[in-house]
């Protein structure tokens, strides 16, 4: 349970990471390293090169502006989950990093980190999706901006090549009239969820149901966005019938079965969870909606 | 190429408020460094992927678990592991720490070998906490969720953490200046 023996290097900038990462045959980004670090115990991943991040200057900032949440590389969940102005722009991203791992692993884990490994499991992949965020990727021909879609190839595999460098992530604001929730069933406290569920209700200006979306965590091999607004179009926030969103969330996942859970029991906590999600995102959604 | 692509460092951190310096492979895991190359056995190694949460160590106050960091990321940083945790007393001997008192007190404890990490993660924690307030459930199973203890189902650790916010509330209202405490009391007290 070591990792394989590796070369190791941690650059000043940007541009020096990519030079290593050019370079050096096999090499792999390290940021916080609580995904890398195990599979790498593991021997489930052996790279040849580990370029660190960490002495990087200038990644470990969060940008808030009205149009959104910009989180650079270096960011940790711990300071997500604590950064009053990300929440009240976007306030999914406190609900979904308190639901990733223990303190001790947020405190170490990047944000940013966990979207590049892409795990299905993980909750800010989802956040991303689900927002409409994208991601800023450096590599040798210059800067560019990837959205979630082109971003997700599989499961821990994204459409970045291996001389690149993500070097933030951007979250749009909640829009106006919208309220959100994030909920998770998992095994024990703290672990990989079983299934999650992250929700965003949009009211029109008479507190009727306008648009409402859901992504899931652990359903699935890469994230998506699911559309519920049928289920409930129109109807006044009061009435809505959130398990009508419910049901209709369960036929439009394809979850996988494995030890912890059958496919069946998955399709079932969506429901479940979209439910519970889509109440409490309401809730919200009244109270950003001028009466 | 300019930046310095290694198989070997030389790393220097203070460890409990000692500056010390080991030369390890960069693959060497700070779990590791600590037990084998500084000789700091108080941090025990579990399941070296993350999820038992023996390992827990400070760096740079917060906790983490020292098998998912490389000694090399540590450089200049410093570092608490459970032997830091109890403070000299001034007469050449240590006093525990409050967690550590409140879990012989409620006996937190059987085969001892999660305690480092409960005690490093349950001690930070009660020290971030603002103290005025009696301790939560949810506090308390979130000080805890992430260690695994396979003797005592729990119970008593999550006694123990009571206890020592308790015994920690008291300590920083002391500190901070006694409330008003009327001149009898006082004198009732001033034998003890």
């Amino acid at each position: 349970m070591k990792p394989a023996p590796f070369r190791y290097a941690d650059p000043r900038s940007v541009p020096e990471a990519l030079e290593v990462l050019a370079a050096e045959e096999g090499a792999k980004v390290l940021a916080g390293g609580q995904s890398l670090l195990p599979l790498l115990s593991m021997r489930l991943a052996a790279p040849a090169t580990l370029v660190d991040l960490n002495r990087v200057p200038g990644l470990d900032t969060v940008e808030v502006t009205g149009d959104g949440v910009r989180v650079g590389a270096l960011v940790r969940h711990a300071g997500l989950l604590t950064h009053g102005g990300a929440a009240r722009v976007q306030p999914l991203l406190a609900r979904a990093t308190a639901n990733v791992a223990h303190p001790a692993i947020r405190n170490r884990g990047t944000t940013v980190g966990s979207i590049a490994h892409a795990d299905p499991a993980g909750e800010m992949t989802s956040v991303l999706a689900l927002t409409g965020g994208s991601v800023t990727v450096a590599s040798p021909s210059g800067e560019r901006v990837v959205g979630w879609r082109d971003l997700f190839v599989g499961p821990l595999e994204t459409s970045l090549p291996a001389a690149s460098v993500v070097t933030s992530a951007f979250f749009p604001a909640l829009p106006p009239r919208s309220g959100t929730a994030f909920a998770e069933v998992a095994r024990r406290r703290g672990d990989y969820a079983v299934c999650g569920a992250g929700v965003v209700v949009t009211l029109d200006e008479d507190r009727r149901v306008a648009a409402v979306r859901a992504s899931y965590v652990s359903v699935g091999l890469t994230p998506e966005v699911h559309d519920l607004t049928d289920a409930v179009a129109g109807s006044p926030v009061e009435k809505a019938d959130w398990a009508a969103a419910g049901a209709l969330a369960r036929t439009l996942v394809e979850p996988d079965g494995d030890l912890h859970a059958s496919a069946d029991y998955r399709r079932l906590l969506v429901g479940v969870l979209t439910e519970r999600t889509l109440t409490s995102a309401a809730d919200e959604a009244v109270e950003r909606t001028p009466a | 190429m300019t930046v310095s692509v290694d198989t070997e460092r030389t790393v220097r951190l203070t460890v409990n408020g000692v500056p010390r310096e080991a030369t390890v492979p960069v693959r060497r895991l700070l779990s590791d460094a600590l037990r084998h190359d500084l000789g700091l056995t108080g941090t025990h190694v579990g399941c070296e992927h993350g999820v038992c949460g023996a390992c827990t160590v400070l760096v740079d106050g917060a906790p983490v678990r020292s098998c998912l960091v490389l000694a090399v990321q540590v450089e200049g940083a410093s570092v608490t592991t459970v032997e830091g945790l109890a403070r000299d007393d001034g007469r050449g001997g240590q006093v525990l720490h409050p967690v550590q008192e409140a879990f012989r007190e409620c006996h937190a404890l059987q085969c001892g070998f999660c305690t480092p990490g409960f005690l490093v993660t349950i001690a930070a924690g009660l020290e971030a906490r603002d103290a005025a307030g009696e301790i939560t459930d949810e506090e308390v199973y979130d000080l805890v969720g992430g260690n695994l203890c396979r003797c005592t189902g729990y119970a008593n650790i999550k006694k123990a953490v009571r206890h020592a916010a308790a015994t920690m509330a008291i300590s920083a209202e002391t500190a901070a200046g006694p409330p008003a405490i009327s001149a009898e009391t006082a004198a009732e007290g001033g034998e003890r």
